[in-house]
């Protein structure tokens, strides 16, 4: 059967030498490259979860009043988006749980392709020939970071609605075009009745398309190149070292496909995540306090509560506060990210291509560097929930922010410098043992 | 004689159809050579397409023959020149065998690993119906979760088991090839690329001409976006208020000038215009004795009643929070501070910039009223706000 299908389709496709060169493709084997795998597989499972949502979920911001299964919001007015979700939640079967593990996918979606960026960076994998694979990862974070964002956004609850109107104030902050863009792609002040329309285009198309694109982009490339090696007995900058795809990579892929899917209905059914129920409809004159964005933006907005309230007037026109931490501060890490291997380049004068990966603490500098913005970025991950953690305990939130705008500054250096030793003195080590090791007699 | 010659006939027939057949087995080569040396097989579908031939097989079917042919011989012709297909050795065959060694008991491995499956696999499926159990019984959403986790993790377990003990462990070490063409493949697809190049760039003329239209392309579709949003104008400088309009609750009733307590704030909205985003203005009351408004304002709070724009000049939040001790609006969003006994100007927190005033006063009838609109466009900064 299979034999006859095979031979049917190669008569006409000629596809033996495509697939036998597919099952003999080498992967290598270590843990660490399976990060990729893992958002992958939760973008699949995202596109798919996704589908589901969309054919319950109503993108208008007309509003209606609720008289639906969910009784602490009878009579309640609200957004036919919101009221579609309220339906989505409790009365349609397995409703909850796919809107539940979606939100969970898009979790771990973006925090795998943060440690899979992560592994990259510190292994200097982005050298040529990949520097073109990093500048499409790196805009492959950019839009799960959007999506995520509009994806949330577009629930018509209270909370989406706080993040809405501060997502506005950023958009609106750009110098110049500020607010011609603003009224462009919103259609108005938030919340405009266009937004949660518009939200719901690019969130279900405009960016999945874009991303699947530049995944299969992505997945090309890494086929064409070959995986990297880590350094070890022979591995060379000319071979590959690994597994063949077929079949013990599939079946091992297979699996970690299903299992991930496993998590995400069990984080899905027992793990709450984005309650709008509890969180009630969006109303301008409400807000809820201690209200966060997803932690993937939480460093924005820690980095919006640090920054003194400055205004930067230009003869009549205005830079507003909003704008440096908001979008100078991010625009300047992104960018600084998207010419690293070619600045890396520029400084070490280094442009030979390699296979085989830097272990991080043979290059200290790059070492430190990442953890020194790691940290930096946790550090305003915990700045933006300052007012949660001044509730926890009895602090001032005045207090604490002077902390957190001291520690801005002192951690990213104080753990650069550390790494950067604790990165050289391992290197010393390593070269002397291999120093010893040549030196030494050798067994015969 | 007849017959004689009816057996002749029937020989010369059989010879006929022989030297036929003969003569066909012996063309087909003969014809794939000629075919296949000069190759012009677009030419020949061609001419069999073209001609139109009623009462015969159609063409469809002739152009398929003819390709099928077509295809063989040049099939044929490939193998004349490089030879007969070799038989392909495997590229498994240098793989190593790590279980061999390792000294992995294979055998052993195998026993326990089909069990290990066995067990997983059973209790994917254990979980799968429970799940179907409780979605066709409408349960809810904590067991269908887990269900689904213990079938997909379960099923996932099984899977990496059974590729970890039941397929040999090998490791394969493949040369990469280069990844760069070598140098004459890139200079012949680079000359094909300049030929094609220079073949259609004549005249500078057409060539202003073409950038012309890609720019006009571009110039259409980035005015299309215009059609999704209206002029910002209108609604960032608007200083909502008007001068002599009533402050109303939010069930629609005016506000009168007994309407708050000191310490004791409400939301109010220009009459006409409730519950909008950017119209809403907290109105407070504090002991006039208290106030230390500029002197341009020190009108604009009859009996201690100070109105300022709810919108956050920061980030556009509700600026939801009033501390009646210390007289401060708080942002519950980012915590921003303003002092209201001092026009609302930022103490503390990320604002710049104060939250503007309303200028109020009390008409003879005790109704609350604006003195004017907004001392700036409420909400948070842009380029160009006043």
């Amino acid at each position: 059967m299979i034999r006859s299908t095979a031979r049917g389709l190669d008569t006409r496709l000629r596809i033996a030498p495509v697939v036998r060169e597919a099952l003999n493709h080498v992967f290598p084997d270590h843990w660490s490259f399976m990060l990729g795998e893992i958002a992958l597989y939760s973008f699949v499972i995202l596109v798919a979860s996704g589908l589901f949502l969309a054919m319950f979920y109503n993108g208008s911001a007309a509003q209606v009043v609720y008289h639906g299964s969910y009784h602490p919001l009878d009579g309640v007015k609200m957004s036919a988006a919101y009221q579609s979700l309220l339906n989505l939640s409790f009365d349609v079967p397995a409703g909850l749980l796919m809107r539940q593990m979606h939100h969970w996918a898009a979790d771990i979606f973006i925090a795998a392709i943060v440690v899979h960026q992560a592994r990259i960076f510190f292994t200097a994998a982005y050298r040529r020939p990949r520097e073109i694979n990093w500048v499409v990862g790196m805009t492959l974070l950019l839009l799960a970071l959007a999506n995520g964002y509009f994806g949330y956004s577009m629930c018509g609850d209270l909370l989406s609605g706080a993040g809405l109107r501060i997502g506005y104030a950023i958009l609106l902050s750009l110098p110049v075009i500020g607010p011609w863009m603003t009224f462009i792609f919103l259609g108005g002040t938030v919340p405009a009745d266009t937004v949660i329309p518009r939200l719901y285009a690019w969130h279900i198309f405009l960016v999945p398309m874009l991303l699947g694109v530049l995944l299969v982009v992505h997945l090309a490339i890494i086929w064409r190149q070959y995986h990297t090696n880590f350094p070890g007995p022979g591995r060379s900058q000319t071979s590959i070292v690994g597994a063949r795809l077929w079949p013990s990579y599939t079946l091992k892929s297979i699996g970690l496909f299903l299992l991930l899917l496993g998590i995400l209905a069990a984080l899905g059914g027992l793990v709450q995540i984005d309650p709008v129920w509890i969180y009630g409809p969006y109303d301008p004159v409400s807000i809820i306090p201690g209200a966060q964005p997803d932690w993937y933006l939480g460093w924005i907005e820690g980095a919006m509560r640090l920054f003194p309230g400055v205004n930067l007037h230009l003869g009549s026109y205005l830079i507003p506060e909003v704008f440096f931490p908001a979008v100078l501060f991010p625009g300047l890490l992104i960018v600084v990210l998207y010419l690293y291997p070619f600045l890396e380049k520029a400084f070490t004068r280094d442009h030979g291509s390699y296979n085989v990966l830097r272990i991080p603490s043979q290059y200290p500098f790059n070492t430190a560097l990442g953890c020194a913005v790691f940290s930096c970025l946790i550090l305003l991950e915990f700045a933006g929930a300052d007012d949660v953690l001044v509730m926890a305990s009895s602090g001032s939130v005045v207090a604490l922010r002077l902390l957190f705008r001291v520690l801005f500054f002192v951690v990213p250096i104080a753990v650069g410098v550390v790494v950067y030793t604790l990165c050289w003195l391992a290197r010393r080590k390593h070269a002397e043992a291999h120093l010893l090791a040549e030196g030494a007699p050798q067994p015969r | 004689m007849s017959e004689e010659g009816g057996q002749k006939g029937s020989w010369l027939w059989a010879g006929g159809v022989l030297a036929w057949k003969l003569a066909r087995s012996l063309a087909r080569p003969v014809a794939r050579v000629l075919m296949g040396r000069r190759i012009q097989p677009i030419g020949e579908i061609k001419r069999v397409g073209e001609a139109a031939r009623p009462g015969r097989v159609s063409d469809a079917v002739m152009l398929g023959l003819e390709a099928t042919a077509l295809t063989q011989a040049l099939r044929d012709t490939f193998e004349e020149i490089h030879g007969p297909e070799a038989e392909e050795t495997s590229e498994r065959e240098n793989d190593r065998n790590l279980d061999a060694e390792r000294g992995v008991n294979v055998e052993k491995r195998e026993k326990w690993g089909t069990a290990l499956v066995v067990f997983w696999l059973a209790l994917a499926f254990a979980g799968g119906i429970a799940f179907l159990f409780t979605y066709w019984t409408g349960g809810n959403n904590l067991i269908l979760g887990s269900m689904l986790g213990v079938f997909f993790g379960c099923f996932g377990i099984a899977l990496v088991v059974w590729s970890h003990s039941l397929v040999p462990h090998t490791e394969a070490t493949e040369p990469r090839a280069p990844l760069a063409a070598p140098t004459p493949k890139f200079q012949s697809a680079m000359g094909d690329f300049t030929r094609g190049y220079h073949q259609i760039q004549r005249r500078n003329l057409l060539k202003w001409a073409s950038v012309a239209g890609a720019g006009m392309v571009a110039a259409v579709f980035i005015s299309f976006l215009r059609s999704m949003g209206r002029s910002p104008e209108a609604s960032l400088y608007t200083r909502v208020w008007k001068q002599g309009q009533r402050l109303m609750k939010f069930d629609g009733t005016p506000v009168t000038v007994d309407a708050l307590q000191p310490g004791s704030t409400m939301i109010v909205f220009p009459e006409g215009s409730e519950d909008t985003e950017t119209a809403q203005t907290v109105l407070l009351r504090v002991r006039p004795e208290l106030l230390r408004l500029p002197a341009s304002r020190s009108t604009w709070a009859p009996g201690g009643y100070l109105a300022y724009s709810r919108v956050c000049t920061h980030a556009g939040c509700s600026v939801g929070m009033y501390e009646r001790t210390s007289h401060l609006l708080m942002c519950p969003c980012h915590q921003s501070t303003f002092d209201v006994l001092i026009g609302a100007q930022p103490t503390g927190g990320p604002a710049a910039r104060a939250l503007p005033q309303l200028p109020l006063y009390a008409d003879d009838r005790g109704f609350l009223r604006a003195g004017g609109g907004f001392t700036e466009p409420p909400g948070p900064g842009f380029w160009g706000m006043p």
